[in-house]
């Protein structure tokens, strides 16, 4: 190994949120040259290291030097300017511009008349994307590009700033295999440049094809680092999840009943193919799995949002054939989706019109709705929920965004379902908060209800489910029964490090 | 007290109240009841149409194809009229309603199930609707010598002292009102508008909801062709040209949010009044005609900005003495 100055180190950096401790007294060094993975379980820090290199953020306390002398970073700008970039999870480019016009925001070359150069940003764009071999015609728009091809205009565009540091937020979450394989070749050219490079994957066998180093994170602190050569994957796993999880989640004693619900073999065109589970009454189900392993995709099959190439779902005995959300309501079928307030709060309509929505066909009487009946119904489920509002015809607008979140929440009760699916519930919410959620879950199972529980945290799912099914790429790799799981055979099966860690 | 200006319609009214009170200090005969009531039969039409828009652009649409559809489905009319006098007037009415229907159901089948925008879509029919009816009347144009009698007198009436189109007006609004306000359809119309994603996720079909829109948009259009051209006397291409533009005013003056998903059956009927008799007054009070577009515009910007300012959203309050301040006002 060549010893060399770090191009970059943080040392002793800290950041907290409202509630929440994000990173604690963390320290980082990046050494030309070098690959260095961050690793760490949903939420452990590691989008907020990458804010904080960025810019976005700004550490409360720690220290940040390029090239050793101390800086920080006032915006996005400052942090570009020191010759950081960030090749981000969801590309943030310019759909309808030119490829040329996307690496050069912001730094246009501009002629003596203070135009816009064409002729050379053209040329000196196809120059940058020719040293990493991307055959993409400058001129072309950017929407017409694959996302693979995406990226390395983004590389290139960190190029046209002289970038020293790239940092990699999971490229390759949407890239098929070769495409994987073009751009470690593009890594692997921009380490023998002497750039540094972070790269954050939650696949296994990426980290080890392309790292050099690594440090892994658990609740915003660092609990490892070193070369990569001298760890196993059980070793990292082990050091992802080693935390004793079950006491932070009281699980209540809920009768099981009868099998509700039966799907078999449920599969898309390219999302997700033979999902196949059954549950029952009062039964929570947790559905673990990566960030994009098709558990959503696959929930919104059962409900009827993505449409489905095959597969069977029986509830109560019944056989149902479901073409859209509507047929699912009916059938006794709730989801709460990941993102309560966009896909699921009407802001412009009162709180009685959101909770009657989706079960309206409840209150027609004769020809028309009942607003008798519809008011019934929110009064008990507002109370119920505890929602605080002034009246129950307040606009949901003028609601704070948690009493947004119960709002949707009793929309869903509204439809009295059989089986309900949370998609990440906790997702975005302080901890006090999550213990309230995790409270009515339980309660929610203590009715008699089936809960799906779709998460990404694995202390959640550990302390909640009575049984963990888990996906990876779009099918289910592994089931788990309360007290016959690890944490590391859940993590395991959820990165592919299964066979090794288990 | 700041609550009450909060209620837009309450605010539209008392704006009403006072500028009719100014135009009748000012000039008296402007309060005179048969003034009143021409000035409302004059509105009736626009009463409908902007109603009908309304929930056009609930949904986050918007038709611009209204006045050319009232143009052709009042040449229907019209034209059986003139060549089939015999028919029953229940019919002649209900060949514009038909042909209206028709119309906007081509609008809103192409716009939910093919997927083009509203704006792109009822701007190619409005030109195909004026096109065909110089086409379907050769050229020609109806006039009232040529119309039945019944059929121009109808519009004339007066039942307990207003003219039947304000009672069909009347009857219009309470049907409105009835559909957004207790139906199923109706409020599916505010939260496909509101939020399509959530409206989806509650079973709410966004293609359905639109071919009712424009489906709506367009019978009443065909209706208000009728009514037009029958009190007119008189039928062609032309007839209502631009009136897509004072249709589509009055419904946002009345505070519905050209953002889709709100807006209420009272708002859109006082904008419709406010317009019609800033458009009825302005010659009354003697004011050149090149004037008076420029005042409507005006008045139209006005109310723009003021609904702008009413949607805004509300600010977090996280300051705690913004909080307290906040709680003073229940």
């Amino acid at each position: 190994m060549i010893v060399s100055d770090p191009i970059l180190t943080l040392s002793g950096i800290s950041k907290r949120f409202p509630g929440v401790r994000a990173l604690h007294d963390v320290s980082l060094a990046l050494k030309p040259g070098r690959v260095t993975a961050i690793i760490g379980e949903n939420g452990a820090g590691k989008s907020t290291i990458v804010k904080i290199l960025t810019g976005i953020y700004r550490p409360d306390e720690g220290e940040i030097r390029v090239r050793g002398e101390a800086r920080s970073f006032a915006s996005p700008r400052d942090a570009w300017a020191a010759g950081i970039a960030a090749i981000q999870q969801e590309t943030v480019m310019f759909d309808e511009l030119s490829v040329a016009e996307n690496i050069f925001m912001g730094h246009m070359p501009t002629g003596a008349s203070r135009l816009v150069a064409w002729p050379e940003m053209r040329e000196r764009a196809q120059a940058l994307l020719k040293r990493i071999d991307a055959v993409i015609p400058p001129d072309f728009k950017l929407k017409r590009l694959s996302v693979a091809q995406k990226h390395l205009v983004e590389i290139a565009r960190a190029l046209s700033h002289e970038a020293q540091v790239l940092i990699m937020d999971e490229p390759t979450a949407a890239l098929s295999a070769s495409e994987i394989d073009d751009l470690f070749r593009v890594v692997a050219q921009l380490k023998s440049e002497g750039r540094a490079i972070v790269f954050i994957s939650h696949k296994f066998d990426e980290i080890f094809r392309i790292a050099d180093d690594f440090i892994c994170l658990r609740d915003g602190e660092k609990v490892g680092e070193g070369s990569i050569a001298t760890v196993t994957q059980a070793q990292l796993v082990r050091m992802m999840v080693g935390r004793p999880v079950d006491q932070f989640f009281p699980k209540r004693d809920v009768a099981i009943g009868e099998t509700v619900l039966t799907v078999e073999g449920l599969s898309n065109a390219t999302e997700y193919a033979d999902v196949s589970f059954s549950l029952r009454q009062g039964e929570i189900l947790g559905l673990y799995g990566l960030v994009g392993a098709g558990r959503s995709e696959a929930m919104q099959g059962l409900f009827g949002i993505t449409p489905i190439t095959r597969g069977e779902v029986t509830l109560e005995g019944q056989k149902l054939s479901i073409a859209a959300p509507s047929d699912a309501i009916a059938a006794g079928i709730a989801y709460v989706p990941e993102d309560r307030q966009d896909q699921g709060a009407i802001l412009s309509l009162g709180i009685r019109e959101n909770v009657t929505l989706a079960g309206l066909t409840k209150h027609v009487k004769g020809l028309f709705l009942s607003r008798a009946s519809e008011q019934a119904e929110t009064r008990s489920l507002g109370r119920k929920l505890s929602v605080k509002a002034a009246h129950w015809e307040q606009r949901l607008a003028e609601l704070s965004g948690g009493n947004q979140q119960k709002v949707v929440i009793a929309k869903w009760l509204a439809t009295r379902p059989k089986v309900i699916v949370l998609d990440e519930p906790t997702k975005g919410i302080d901890v006090g908060s999550k213990a309230a959620v995790h409270d009515f879950i339980g309660e929610l199972a203590g009715e008699g209800l089936a809960v799906v529980l779709i998460t990404s945290e694995l202390p959640e799912v550990m302390g909640l489910a009575d049984r963990v099914i888990v996906m990876k790429e779009g099918r289910i790799v592994a089931e788990f029964k309360r007290g016959q799981w690890s944490a590391e055979a859940i993590v395991g099966a959820a990165t592919g490090a299964g066979k090794e860690a288990a | 007290m700041k609550a009450l200006l909060r209620n837009r319609e309450l605010v539209l009214a008392l704006i009403l109240v006072i500028g009719i009170a100014a135009i009748g200090a000012y000039q008296p005969a402007f309060l005179a009841w048969g003034n009143i009531r021409d000035m409302l039969t004059e509105t009736s039409v626009l009463f409908m149409m902007a109603l009908a828009q309304m929930v056009v652009i609930l949904t986050r649409g918007i038709d611009l194809s209204v006045a050319a559809n009232l143009a052709l489905s009042g040449m229907m009319a019209a034209l059986v009229s003139q060549y089939y006098p015999d028919v029953p007037l229940i019919l002649m009415i209900a060949t514009g309603i038909v042909t209206g229907l028709l119309l906007g159901m081509l609008n809103g089948a192409l716009i939910a199930y093919l997927g083009i925008p509203p704006i792109v879509m009822t701007l190619g029919t409005l030109a195909i609707f004026r096109g065909m009816i110089i086409i379907i009347a050769r050229g020609d144009q109806v006039n009232a010598s040529e119309m039945g009698v019944a059929f121009q007198a109808f519009p004339k009436q007066v039942w307990l002292g207003l003219t039947s189109p304000v009672w069909i007006a009347i009857a219009v609004a309470l049907l409105f009102w009835i559909f957004l306000g207790f139906t199923r359809a109706g409020r599916g119309l505010y939260a496909v508008g509101g939020n399509p994603v959530a409206a989806r996720y509650c079973g709410i079909d966004q293609r359905r909801q639109d071919l009712l829109a424009y489906s709506i948009s367009g019978a009443v259009s065909g209706l208000c062709g009728y009514l037009w051209v029958a009190r007119y006397g008189v039928a062609y291409s032309e007839i209502a040209s631009g009136y897509e533009l004072t249709v589509i005013a009055a419904c946002v003056i009345g505070g519905v949010s050209i953002g889709g998903g709100i807006g209420t059956v009272a708002g859109t009927l006082l904008g419709a009044l406010f317009l019609g008799i800033v458009m009825t007054a302005l010659p009354v009070m003697q004011i050149s005609p090149f004037w008076q577009m420029a005042i409507s515009g005006a008045v139209i910007l006005a109310a723009v900005v003021i609904n702008a300012r009413a949607e805004r959203r509300p600010d977090k309050l996280i300051l705690p003495e913004a909080r307290r301040l906040r709680r003073v006002t229940p």
